[in-house]
């Protein structure tokens, strides 16, 4: 049986509230075991986890446990079975991810678990961050688990996620571009304080549209609230709700937590994420390139 | 080859000795185990190693001559560690040692502790420019 919904009426506005749990929520649910739940830290540092973590939570982590470690792609169904499987997870359990860097790994996880149609994955608002801030516990214990039947689910990305043709077919429809400021201009490679690596090019993908995916959370890592989120996307950048959309980065991860904004929060129907990402168009040969400032 | 310095071939052969979830153990010893940047520092203008995907900072101190030994510092966040491991390798593996026996350690040792399948090997270029890093700054202290 899934785990109940989070009923905070912070989350009743957003189109699918039942995407987020709240840290109460959570501590809560591990102090009365109810429901078939497994909670799972995806982060930037794969050692974070072993640091201290949620009680009872699980590593998944993006790059070992969930790319392929030849091809650059995501892992296939039985791969993702077992992955599943190891850390007790049923096709019916509810997963809830947390993680580092204002949940951006987590959202990467999640909308990886969405490939495989996983029916109920959840984040956790404020992610790890907010989880320490509030003084809850940590422990370096990892809990004993007993492998779980996933079945073999093939991986189905022409939804939720853009290849690079995809987005050279969708040129001239909206795209979002989340990195920073410096990157979308062309004059950084990398996030600031990041290293340069990686693309041949700086600059953007042509006529996307610059919104930084910071934009999206608050000071405390939580996601602003419906109005505000709206106000961005909807009202200053002038996206629709039934708009195709895709969204990039350098490679996913911080374009998964604008798609979950957007998907999730807003209730866009039809938005992607481009995981190739700049890494992939700045080094393509003879794609299109648009380079400088956003236009106000 | 090149010997290497005791300490961090003893290293090598931990990391080696075990399968890579005891690694990631080690490695997270390793991070814990990484001393507090002495207070002489707290304010110094230490190099980045940008390289790295969280902050690293570190500073070599070398004494007169070849043999004298190299000292090693470094500071990197508690929430950065994997970071940290990496700088706790290099310490526990090379502090101590002559600016002579540094430098002579080869680049690709870094490879050598079986992290790249632990980590990912995309992980693994912040610590190939941690030692690149302290050999140039000991080679700036050394020729000068």
């Amino acid at each position: 049986m899934p785990a109940p919904r989070d009923e905070n009426p912070a989350f009743a506005e957003y189109a699918h509230p039942e995407r987020l749990v709240s840290t109460q929520w959570l501590a809560d649910r591990l102090e009365d075991g109810t429901g078939d739940l497994v909670v799972l830290e995806s982060d930037e540092d794969v050692l974070l986890y072993d640091t201290g973590h949620i009680p009872g939570a699980l590593k998944l982590d993006w790059h070992t446990d969930l790319n392929d470690p030849v091809t650059r792609d995501y892992v296939d169904g039985e791969r993702f079975a077992t992955v599943m499987s190891e850390r007790g997870i049923g096709r019916d359990t509810t997963v809830v991810v947390y993680g580092d860097k204002s949940n951006w790994w987590a959202a990467y996880a999640l909308w990886v678990l969405e490939l495989f149609g996983h029916p109920d994955v959840r984040l956790l608002d404020g992610g790890r961050a907010a989880w320490e801030a509030e003084g809850r516990e940590l422990t370096r214990d990892v809990p004993t688990v007993t492998p779980a039947d996933y079945p073999v689910v093939q991986r189905e990305d022409s939804g939720i996620r853009a290849f690079r043709d995809d987005v050279l077919d969708h040129l001239g429809k909206p795209l979002v571009d989340v990195r920073s400021p410096g990157e979308y201009s062309g004059e950084l490679l990398h996030m600031p304080d990041y290293p340069q690596e990686g693309s041949v090019r700086g600059g953007h993908i042509p006529g996307a549209k610059s919104v930084p995916w910071a934009r999206a959370a608050r000071e405390d890592g939580r996601f602003r609230p419906r109005a505000e989120l709206a106000a961005i996307y909807e009202q200053e950048q002038g996206l629709s709700t039934g708009d195709e959309v895709v969204a990039y980065c350098r490679i996913g991860e911080r374009s998964s937590h604008t798609w979950f904004v957007l998907t999730h929060l807003l209730g866009f129907e039809h938005v992607r994420n481009y995981d190739g990402s700049w890494t992939e168009w700045g080094n393509s040969v003879r794609v299109p390139v648009e380079q400088g400032a956003p236009t106000a | 080859m090149t010997d290497l310095p005791a300490p961090l071939l003893e290293l090598i052969d931990d990391f080696e000795a075990v399968g890579p979830k005891d690694r990631l153990q080690l490695l997270l010893e390793l991070s814990d185990e990484l001393p507090e940047l002495p207070d002489r520092y707290a304010d110094a203008d230490l190099e980045q190693v940008h390289e790295c995907q969280s902050p690293l900072f570190l500073t070599v101190e070398v004494g007169d001559g070849p043999d004298a030994p190299v000292s090693l510092f470094f500071k990197a966040p508690r929430e950065a560690p994997t970071t940290r491991g990496f700088a706790g390798i290099l310490h526990a593996g090379l502090d101590g040692q002559s600016a002579e026996t540094v430098l002579a350690v080869p680049d690709d040792v870094v490879f050598r502790f079986g992290l790249a399948e632990a980590v990912s090997p995309l992980r693994m270029r912040g610590m190939v420019a941690m030692l690149a890093r302290i050999k140039r700054q000991i080679r700036d202290r050394v020729t000068v």
